[in-house]
């Protein structure tokens, strides 16, 4: 029969309770589903990346991941998918910070619907957002035909596969995981700081600079970080959008395992991710509590 | 939040007119598909030709996209349910539940939502294959579970921390043993946030693509992985009609979700 | 269980939480039918006894005995305690009448039964149309009163209240102080009232206990408490006090308080009470309506009395005020019907006067510096009584 102890006051061992109660026992189905289910397959692929090896290097455990760092082609993608990582960051900041300042003056009603919309792509199939692009940047796709009904532009704009295709589909997926954490600092600045700067002498520009801005910062730092991270990981996105040479880590993974079964290579280039996935995630919280971010994805 | 100030200034209307650039960014594109989905022409060409039903029949007839559409749902109904209970139950471990280790616990339960998807699927691919459950219903519904229990144990977490302790406390006092109390005061009230949970493993996987394409065959294929296939060869509208219904499902759950939310009476 | 059965027993309770000793040694005897109050300030551990009363926090020692029945093994849901929450606790998933249905159901009580106690209970706390709102709907004073319907649907052994009125404003707080007092009665339950607000718990109590540090300084009623209080804390937290602090000193038949150059008559009875006697650290207490302002230079005819200056004097309609400082700075503060003869100004020299039967003395641990014999002083002469040997 299991027995309520709540606990009163501080919480914590130092109440005498018992070290483990009964509710723990509910979270035991779970771990094991994720332990056997998803960790088991990560660690597995883990000890891929070491043991499956090419033919003739059975003595060196590191050889995928030399044969990926030596590979010039190789090297060539993880810049690039650092690169456009970091564009879609840049980009987010450029267009969050103003919205989720925007959401900051706006009143409650008003910040809300401006909350929905930032969540609707995240919340729609991401399939269904990147064919939306593929409609709209084609060569005979909604821009295109737009600017040349209204002779803007004789020829078609080259917008479908390219760099700048993959960087509008990417932020505006990503655009919530940078709106998110600023909006969260940005609420949490006293509103009566800029007010007690203008009282002060300071000009709009001047107290924005000087005192808004700098408080935002934290928030500034987390969204890139989170949006960085995400976008590391992309593959359907840039995939459809872009053309080869804009290739990420996450499509050339997928290609050595469907196409050259290159199992070890595979596995030591999503080990190279998911590192580089924690260092950064591990740098952004150590601004802002994550699960504040990912809180958001309840339904508020 | 709400401060005052002039609407007026140049400031907050450069501010204004770039948050409407933004909503209609955010918002627009998939209502694009919209209209295209109705286009008489033959191909996918903007702006629209006409006004057909051509596309949904076509939908309709072929057995690729209706299959697509009934395997999607089965599976989709299927992570719902499993996740639903094990995240619901995990929940309670984690926010009321004491033990050590537990913020790797959590950690754990998070992490299908930070590692890239890309490795999710490849790992899963490799160790289903191991196991014969790829290409099959219950394997897919095994890997979007794990995708989907986070959403179910946030949204169950966040009702959970947020819920009054006071009433469990009450309860006890007016004579209510622990298993009475949890049935009649502590999930009556949880409930709109395992119902919202439910319905975000449901999107989840019925949104889910790339883990789908690892582990699904041409016998058994989702929607999503129908429609990866289709849009790459850009070969005409019948994806659009496919993705405007896609878009008609998650829309009315989404709105199912924020119905329930608004009666939520933690308090 | 005779009809003299203390309704509750507490014998040396202790709670700790880590290092802090939340409780430290608490006893107390309820009758029944009595309205007790819990008083003291935040953290005095007041809080933390009614919730192992009702078994929501096991004690690390000692026995709580409900009805004569040892609780220690008791779970919460068994101990027939009535329970009301500062926030009320409703549940919000319920209507009223199903709130207060609830320990009728959890007791398995019939449906048409049920139906008629909930609605005598809302009847009771008159709210009769009512059942069918949900808590949300309800004004914070009227889920307080479903609140305490709920708690004595089932005819509990026991009912505690955890600061009720707390979230309520003034007005609302004294018209259900009257309306609990009201109901306890006609139920002719057993109440454990916990507050930190002492005016209601004069207005509400048959005896209060005052909470300290984890341990009750003084138990009684409001008069004993007012009147004679026991300790500085007490004479402090309830009402207000003049003290004047010194040391006592027996001279015959008579005991004295002397500080300094001063001396006054204190009662013996009082004085020779375990914890004070011959040489012990006190101090003198006398409420404000029980000292009288006279001139400085006005005949002493016996009462014990020191010499003060008037800092400020405030109309407060009914009754005035008069702050004073004496000669070594401390505070002193007069209440006196508006009529009372004398029309004293800030900065008048003048003599305050009180009966010995009208001052009490308890101990003072603070006061172990006596003042030094040659404290500085406003000029004043000290009374005419034989000096002490030194």
């Amino acid at each position: 029969m299991l027995f309520l102890r709540p606990v009163f006051g501080r919480a914590g061992r130092r109440t005498g309770g018992p070290l483990v109660n009964r509710w723990a026992l509910l979270a035991i189905p779970v771990l094991i589903f994720l332990l056997v289910g998803f960790l088991a397959p990560l660690l597995i692929m883990a000890v891929r990346s070491v043991t499956d090896l090419p033919a003739g290097s059975e003595g060196d455990p590191l050889t995928n991941f030399r044969r990926f760092f030596g590979g010039e082609a190789n090297l060539r993608v993880l810049g690039n998918t650092f690169f456009i990582a970091g564009l879609s960051t840049v980009g987010c900041l450029l267009i969050g910070y103003p919205y989720a300042y925007l959401m900051r003056l706006a009143s409650p009603r008003w910040a809300g619907l401006l909350l929905i919309a930032v969540l609707v792509p995240f919340w729609s199939s991401l399939l269904v957002r990147t064919y939306a692009w593929q409609v709209i940047l084609r060569d005979t796709g909604l821009i295109n035909s737009t600017l040349r009904g209204w002779g803007i532009i004789n020829q078609p704009l080259d917008l479908y596969q390219t760099t700048t295709g993959v960087l509008l589909g990417m932020t505006q997926i990503l655009l919530p995981f940078m709106v998110l954490p600023l909006f969260t600092t940005m609420a949490r600045i006293d509103p009566e700081l800029t007010k007690a700067a203008a009282n002060l002498g300071a000009s709009p520009t001047r107290a924005f600079l000087r005192v808004f801005f700098p408080l935002s910062v934290p928030g500034v730092l987390a969204g890139s970080l989170l949006v960085f991270v995400l976008a590391l990981g992309f593959y359907i996105t840039p995939a459809l959008l872009g053309s080869p040479k804009n290739t990420m880590l996450s499509a050339f993974i997928a290609t050595r395992v469907q196409q050259q079964l290159d199992w070890g290579l595979a596995s030591a280039m999503a080990m190279v991710l998911v590192a580089i996935t924690l260092v950064v995630l591990f740098l952004a919280s150590r601004v802002i509590r994550v699960r504040d971010v990912f809180g958001a994805l309840d339904a508020e | 939040m709400g401060e005052a100030g002039s609407w007026r200034s140049p400031h907050r209307l450069a501010l204004l007119a770039l948050g409407v650039a933004t909503v209609i960014f955010l918002v627009g594109p998939m209502l694009v598909v919209i209209p295209m989905s109705f286009t008489g022409a033959k191909i996918l060409s903007w702006p629209p030709v006409g006004f057909s039903f051509q596309w949904y029949a076509k939908m309709l007839e072929d057995p690729q996209w209706s299959r697509g559409f009934l395997n999607s749902m089965q599976v989709a109904t299927l992570t719902a349910i499993v996740s639903t209970i094990l995240g619901t139950l995990a929940a309670l471990g984690i926010v009321r539940g004491r033990f050590p280790g537990k913020g790797i616990a959590n950690a754990l339960i998070l992490s299908p939502l930070i590692v890239p998807v890309i490795i999710i699927a490849i790992g899963f691919f490799a160790f289903y294959s191991i196991t014969r459950l790829t290409g099959s219903l219950p394997g897919l519904v095994l890997a979007h579970t794990a995708l989907a229990v986070p959403f179910v144990v946030i949204n169950v977490g966040t009702v959970l921390r947020t819920m009054d302790r006071n009433l469990e406390l009450a309860a006890a006092s007016l004579g209510a043993d622990p298993v009475r109390t949890f049935w009649r005061v502590t999930f009556p009230i949880i409930l709109p946030g395992v119902f919202a949970g439910a319905l975000f493993a449901f999107i989840t996987s019925w949104d889910e693509v790339v883990v789908s394409i690892f582990m699904t065959s041409t016998r058994f294929r989702t929607l999503p992985v129908e429609m990866w296939e289709q849009v790459r060869q850009v070969v005409d509208p019948t994806v659009a009609a496919v993705a405007t219904v896609v878009m008609v499902v998650t829309t009315t759950l989404l709105l199912f979700v924020l119905v329930a939310r608004r009666r939520v009476p933690v308090r | 269980m005779t009809a003299d059965t203390p309704a509750l027993v507490l014998g040396g309770v202790r709670k700790r939480f880590g290092e802090f000793t939340a409780v430290d040694g608490v006893d107390l005897e309820v009758r029944r039918g009595e309205f007790i109050t819990l008083l003291g300030p935040s953290g005095s551990g007041k809080t933390t006894t009614l919730r192992m009363i009702a078994g929501f926090l096991t004690q690390d020692e000692g026995s709580i005995r409900i009805a004569g029945e040892e609780m220690t093994r008791v779970p919460p849901y068994r101990r027939d305690v009535g329970m009301v929450f500062q926030n009320y606790a409703l549940f919000p998933h319920m209507t009223a009448a199903q709130n207060i249905a609830f320990p009728l159901q959890m007791r398995n009580v019939g449906h048409d039964e049920r139906r008629l106690r909930v609605a005598e209970a809302l009847e009771l706390v008159k709210l009769a149309s009512f059942g069918d709102r949900y808590p949300r709907q309800l004004s914070g004073g009227q889920q307080q009163r479903i609140a305490l319907a709920r708690a004595i649907v089932f005819r509990p052994r026991l009912l505690l209240m955890d600061e009720p009125l707390g979230a309520l404003d003034k007005k609302l707080r004294e018209a259900l102080q009257l309306e609990i007092l009201r109901i306890s009665r006609q139920l002719e339950s057993t109440v454990v009232y916990v507050t930190h607000d002492q005016e209601e718990a004069l207005v509400m109590s048959d005896r209060i206990a005052i909470f300290d540090k984890g341990q009750i300084q003084q138990l009684g009623t409001g008069e004993d408490l007012y009147e004679r209080p026991t300790s500085v804390f007490v004479a402090d937290f309830v009402g207000e006090s003049n003290m004047l602090r010194g040391r006592l000193e027996r001279d015959g038949d008579g005991m004295w308080l002397h500080r300094g150059a001063w001396r006054w008559q204190v009662d013996p009875t009082i004085a020779g009470a375990p914890g004070l006697g011959d040489g012990v650290a006190a101090a003198l207490v006398v409420r404000p309506e029980h000292l009288r302002v006279v001139a400085i230079d006005a005949p002493k005819d016996g009462a014990n009395g020191v010499d003060a200056a008037v800092t400020e004097v405030l109309y407060l309609g009914p009754t005035r005020k008069i702050e004073l400082a004496l000669p070594d700075g401390v505070a002193a503060v007069v209440r006196q019907p508006a009529g009372t003869e004398g029309d004293w100004r800030p900065g008048d020299r003048v003599r305050l006067e009180w009966s010995v039967d009208r001052a009490v003395v308890v101990p003072d641990p603070a006061g172990d510096a006596p003042v030094a014999p040659d404290t500085p002083q406003l000029e004043a002469t000290p009374p005419d009584a034989p000096r002490p040997a030194a």
